[in-house]
């Protein structure tokens, strides 16, 4: 039975021991001391520190110690499958680890003259157009830190666009459907836009009509991911794109579902302007408890001008970085973009090449409608939406059923799903599915982990008809039991740093 | 047509390391209990028109070792910053990374694990980055941070835009002496809401802040006043008490960008008024990269309007149900996108926590001791090193009569020689000089920002002075 380490470990303020080291530099050079003096003159008093922070003091070895008991209350698709929707949580390879800590990777400073730094801007050069490449955009630009972060540069294009066509006044509408991730209507806003959601059809699809009903003249663009977040695939995506084109605007592609279509399908060719997609996601690089990531965008040739500045470029002999580009939308971030993640993502292109990556999408592809066959045979879930349809990277189920008759909702069967050493599905999105489970099993996990999973499934659907109280009371295996969330949020009791807590329990 | 036909299908027989059920006796089985005969079935809602219909363009899937060596071959071509005394800074800044800090963050469970969505089973994570916050509040004075942005240039957009919903005002002032891409970058944040971004001068003797201009400049439509310590071009901004008075008269909030590692030895910004505090999180354990992932730093006051509109995650403490133990979850998720849609304080959703991670375990590792050894450290250097350059002839250093704390800068203007000419023959010698802020600064003429660190030894730097010498005496006649 699983059990996760339940570690008492205490919050490091709490660890370690006045004057205790973890860490010692190398001395300031006699030399040195003498021609400066006491440091600390340097810096006039009104400006100096006074009152040292209050850090914790460990030893190395307390330190190593803290953080190891951590790591072991930390679920990790190391461990299992991790069949969170529209995370794309796959296997991370460790070759790509290794080729990023490299100090040709880490010790080179973004300044540094192009004579110096050949290898990394080669990298990067090949790596964007690998990735033009896989979307069928025009060009590709490496920057963006994040999905939303390329959702953001996507808006700030379509802007830019239309003010380049005179137009930026009257196009303020971002459209979005009702199944979107939440950053899309967020990045919208970032981007000054006023957001339009248009709902989904009985597919699960957009509404076709609803769509025509919302163009017009103020529309800027459209933000769509195909497959949408049902795992559907947008069959009318011709349809659709011509609507929004039709009417002026722009058409955006949210590339977190990019997994399921790698060399089946592109998102230029299918008609889209914009492209990010989400290194963490489909090119296999770890998700690092939330980050960092990388969320390149690709554009048509277009609008290749208005991309950030610099982009890699080559001219026969040097690779070198262009900041020639009158019509860029300026900067989204400093330097060039997490480079140190994409190194990432063009060892794992070259890990798996054409063949290898269009063998992931057709596995898990294969995974998710092998996992929706044995899930819905359990009877206990209900598969809203486009029945019989294939699903793509994911399938989104309902606990509608189960909380209707038994109370038990989406949120306990994912926390009883937890009990069982596995990490659950997403819950409550999309928003069109009540009670939803959100299930992406991607192609890195074997068929005897998916029915695993199954099984679980299936022990908490028996469960919650002859012994409910498990379920609802879930979890208990893991380092702790079920958590109260709102009393973090409550601003009575919300702690969210030590100084907040000390603060607290001194004046109480 | 279309490539994979059926007959080709089940003649494909790659199995790849990643893919276990690419074996096609599995694959097989699974597409009978679905009931199909062909995975191309299950993309039959793709309109034939759009599907692709020739292989990808890319290389051909390569080994493990294959791979090892064509990317180490092409990285060969990279020079480091271990083979060649660098002494580039400019919001990028080499510093040591101490190995329990690589260990730690290599620790698979915290690396290969999604954002703490299930707080009971990713407590791991989650305690990390509530000790990460707590340790950003106590270096900064602040007493709420969040887990992370992506860097510091992005972090001032969301800052100025805090700024501007609390107000409901559409300016922002800067200085004059700031990086040129975080300027920009605010740029980019700021244009599509509206919000005017303006410059303060400064003093050009000493650099600092132009008082005077400040108060000029700021009005009632001031949402935010932002300055930085130290300033992009290294000096320390000393006049801070007056600034922020100047932004509390006016009630605009008052921004500061912080280089953590200065604040072992700095005031830190809570103990003069600031509001918000930011700044690049990346000399704490993270290595340059090239220029990424780096840290965002986001900190502000106990203020619940404050909080309310912070962007990106916070970490809380709480407990579990039955109150009988302590835990860690998200908190105020209300403001985030993944709830509050179009209306959330900010679109960001996956950060930059693992870097969050390494600067935990490197402030825990340091300590108060280690932080203040470090900032003192990073001063003595930087003193030797602009006495030492400030000897030779034609070279002005620093250009500005302030305290230095990491970066200075260098002028040549009365060497005869040009920052380009110097530059290249440092680099024939092996030396990697300062960044040109020529074109960011024509005003100061001739002149380069040099960085140096606890990294660089006095070798380095007497390496330095000594070809500086000798390039700038050669070929006089
Ligand atoms: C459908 C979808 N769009 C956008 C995003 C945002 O991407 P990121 O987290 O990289 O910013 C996500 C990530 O969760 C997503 O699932």
């Amino acid at each position: 039975m699983f059990k996760q380490a339940r570690w008492k470990e205490p919050v490091i303020f709490e660890l370690g021991h006045l004057g205790r080291r973890g860490h010692i530099l190398p001395p300031v050079e006699k030399e040195i001391q003498q021609v400066v003096g006491d440091p600390k003159n340097q810096i006039p008093e009104k400006i100096r520190r006074q009152t040292s922070p209050r850090l914790p003091e460990l030893s190395e070895v307390e330190v190593m110690r803290h953080y190891i008991r951590l790591s072991q209350m930390n679920y990790c698709v190391d461990l299992g499958l991790y069949p969170l929707g529209s995370c794309t949580m796959k296997y991370n390879p460790k070759i790509n680890e290794k080729i990023a800590k490299l100090p040709q990777v880490t010790s080179i400073h973004p300044y540094q003259d192009r004579k110096t730094v050949q290898g990394i801007l080669e990298i990067l050069y090949k790596l964007s157009h690998w990735l033009a490449e896989i979307t069928g955009t025009y060009e590709v630009n490496l920057q963006p830190a994040a999905g939303a972060h390329g959702e953001f540069l996507g808006a700030l294009i379509m802007r830019t666009h239309h003010k380049f066509n005179n137009e930026d006044k009257i196009r303020t509408e971002l459209i979005v459907p009702d199944s979107a991730h939440g950053t899309n209507p967020a990045s919208g806003t970032m981007a000054g836009f006023n957001v339009v959601v248009v709902p989904s059809d009985e597919d699960g699809c957009v509404d076709l009509r609803a769509l025509k009903d919302a163009v017009s003249e103020r529309t800027a663009g459209l933000m769509l991911t195909n497959p949408n977040t049902l795992g559907i695939f947008e069959k009318n995506i011709e349809d659709i794109t011509e609507i929004v084109h039709d009417a002026g605007g722009l058409l955006y592609y949210d590339g977190a579902n990019l997994n399921a279509i790698l060399g089946k399908v592109r998102p230029g060719d299918m008609g889209f302007d914009i492209v990010h997609m989400n290194i963490h996601k489909t090119f296999g690089t770890p998700h690092g408890g939330g980050g960092p990531g990388a969320g390149p965008v690709g554009v048509s040739e277009e609008l290749a001008k208005f991309l950030p500045v610099p982009t890699v470029a080559f001219d026969g002999e040097w690779y070198y970085l262009d900041y020639n580009k009158p019509y860029s939308i300026g900067n989204i971030r400093g330097f060039y973009g997490n480079v140190g993640v994409l190194v990432k993502a063009f060892t794992y292109i070259l890990s798996l090449g054409a063949e290898g990556l269009e063998e992931i999408a057709e596995i898990s592809v294969l995974n998710t409608n092998y996992l929706m066959k044995k899930l819905e045979e359990i009877g206990s879930y209900e598969l809203p939406y486009a029945k019989g349809r294939p699903r793509k990277h994911e399938c989104v189920f309902s606990a509608k059923k189960l909380n209707k008759e038994k109370r038990i909702r989406a949120l306990h069967i994912s926390k009883r799903i937890l009990d069982n050493g596995l990490h659950s599905p997403t819950t409550y999105f999309p928003l069109i599915v009540e009670e939803a489970l959100m299930i992406e099993p991607t192609e890195s996990f074997e068929r005897e982990e998916l029915d695993r999973f199954v099984g679980v499934m299936k022990k908490i659907a028996e469960e919650a008809n002859e012994n409910p109280n498990e379920v609802l009371q879930a979890p208990k295996n893991t380092a702790v039991n079920r958590l109260d969330e709102a009393k973090a949020s409550h601003p009575k009791t919300m702690v969210l740093s030590w100084k907040m807590h000390l603060k607290k329990t001194t004046s109480s | 047509m279309l490539r994979n036909s059926v007959g080709e299908m089940m003649a494909k027989s790659f199995v790849h390391p990643y893919i276990p059920n690419s074996i096609p006796k599995i694959k097989k089985d699974m597409m009978k209990q679905i009931g199909i005969q062909n995975i191309e079935e299950l993309y039959a809602d793709v309109p034939r028109k759009f599907r692709l219909k020739k292989k990808l363009n890319l290389p051909n899937f390569m080994s493990e070792h294959e791979v090892k060596r064509f990317i180490e071959t092409l990285l060969s071509k990279n020079v480091t910053s271990q083979e060649m005394p660098t002494f580039l800074g400019a919001g990028c800044w080499p510093h040591y990374v101490p190995a329990v800090v690589e260990e730690i963050i290599q620790r698979t469970e915290l690396l290969t694990s999604y954002t703490p969505y299930q707080p009971e089973i990713s407590q791991g994570m989650l305690q990390v980055l509530f000790e990460y916050q707590s340790m950003i509040c106590e270096i900064t004075g602040m007493e709420v941070a969040n887990s992370s942005m992506y860097d510091w240039a992005s972090a001032l957009g969301e800052a100025v835009r805090m700024a501007a919903r609390l107000t409901k005002r559409t300016e922002a002032l800067i200085p004059t002496i700031i990086h040129p891409e975080r300027a920009k970058t605010l740029q980019t944040y700021s244009d599509p809401v509206g919000i005017h971004i303006h410059s303060v001068d400064y003093d050009s003797e000493t650099g600092q802040l132009d008082i005077e201009d400040l108060k000029t400049k700021i009005s009632k439509n001031t949402a935010a006043v932002y300055i930085e310590n130290p300033t992009y071009l290294g000096f320390v901004e000393a006049q801070v008490k007056e600034i922020a008075e100047e932004a509390k008269d006016h009630e605009s909030k008052f921004i500061v960008g912080v280089d953590p590692t200065s604040l072992g030895v700095l005031k830190p910004p809570s103990e003069y008024g600031a509001d918000i505090v930011i700044g690049e999180g990346q000399p704490l354990g993270i290595p340059m990269n090239y220029g990424g992932p780096f840290l965002g730093i986001f900190a502000c006051r106990d203020d619940m309007r404050m909080i309310r509109q912070m962007p990106g995650s916070i970490v809380g403490m709480t407990t579990t149900m039955d109150e009988t133990k302590r835990g860690f979850c998200n908190a105020l998720q209300t403001r985030q996108q993944h709830i509050r849609r179009e209306k959330a304080t900010s679109n960001i959703c996956t950060n930059e926590a693992l870097c969050a991670v390494a600067a935990a375990v490197y402030l825990a590792s340091l300590g108060p001791k280690g932080l203040k050894e470090l900032g003192e450290t990073i001063i003595s250097k930087t003193q030797y090193a602009m006495r030492l350059l400030s000897e030779i002839r034609g070279i002005k250093t620093p250009v500005f009569k302030s305290p230095h704390f990491k970066e200075f800068t260098v002028n040549f203007d009365d060497t005869g020689k040009t920052i380009k000419e110097i530059h290249e023959k440092l680099l024939q010698r092996r030396i990697h000089g300062g960044k040109k802020i020529v074109e960011e600064f024509p005003e100061l003429g001739e002149t380069a920002l040099y960085c140096t660190t606890e990294v660089h030894s006095k070798d380095d730097i007497d390496f330095l002075s000594n070809a500086l010498e000798k390039i700038i005496g050669e070929d006089e006649s």
